[in-house]
């Protein structure tokens, strides 16, 4: 099957309703999972006001293309959207947009799910945090590296 | 020569983004972070961090992975996108 992958890497925002628009025109499609990530306000205990993204120009698009097609290759599908912000993102601002299209659910959610948990381990993407003491950057987190080996077969 | 680049809190630590550096002497990832180290104390004590990760044209690798000349390697932390 000729997958239909997209990726985008920008500072604006997206629109959830337009994108889901244009995974979801396929009637060969029975399901179309997304996931969207968040700024939230707090992490590790400490309160956090903004959030700064940095990425590595070129790289970061050729990891997202490569675990897009490692999906591709793996589970059942028609189209694939990754969106991911950088720069900096006031709370509650969108960061991440994750849209899979299948004949079934199961594979949608499944991958979904895989390319979230492949993304947070693989992309080169770094988070710094703005909050009441300071920026400080995130701590890559071990449950995360737990999450994306669950996936290895 | 060698293209490299830093991210994140390491750009930070060294105040730098990018330098060049001689391919001279240099074979895989582990000498050119050696070479690099040896700046100074600063430059130590940031490159030899066990968290440390590198990148050879854009491509995740390890330290034993070779460098060639005319190479963009990155240097960077754990990512922490998403």
């Amino acid at each position: 099957m000729n997958n239909q992958i997209m990726v985008r890497v920008h500072t604006e925002d997206f629109n959830v309703a337009d994108e889901y628009a244009l995974l979801a025109c396929d009637n060969q499609d029975g399901a179309v999972v997304n996931f969207v990530g968040k700024v939230r306000d707090f992490n590790d205990g400490s309160a956090v006001t903004d959030l700064t993204l940095e990425h590595y120009p070129g790289m970061t698009e050729s990891v997202l293309m490569q675990i897009s097609e490692q999906a591709c290759e793996r589970w059942p599908l028609n189209k694939v959207t990754i969106i991911h912000r950088f720069g900096t993102m006031s709370l509650g601002e969108q960061i991440v947009f994750i849209g899979v299209t299948s004949a079934h659910r199961k594979a949608a959610f499944a991958t979904c799910e895989f390319l979230i948990d492949f993304l947070k381990t693989k992309a080169p993407f770094w988070k710094l945090e703005a909050g009441d003491d300071g920026a400080k950057w995130v701590e890559a987190r071990d449950s995360d590296q737990q999450a994306a080996k669950t996936w290895q077969k | 020569m060698i293209q490299v680049l830093f991210f994140a809190q390491i750009r930070e630590l060294l105040g730098t983004a990018k330098v060049e550096h001689c391919a001279d002497n240099i074979d895989t990832a582990e000498t050119l972070r050696v070479a690099l180290a040896a700046t100074d104390d600063k430059w130590e004590k940031v490159l030899t961090s066990d968290k440390l990760l590198v990148a050879i044209n854009q491509t995740m690798s390890q330290w034993d992975s070779p460098v060639n000349d005319g190479d963009e390697v990155a240097f960077f932390p754990p990512v922490t996108g998403g």
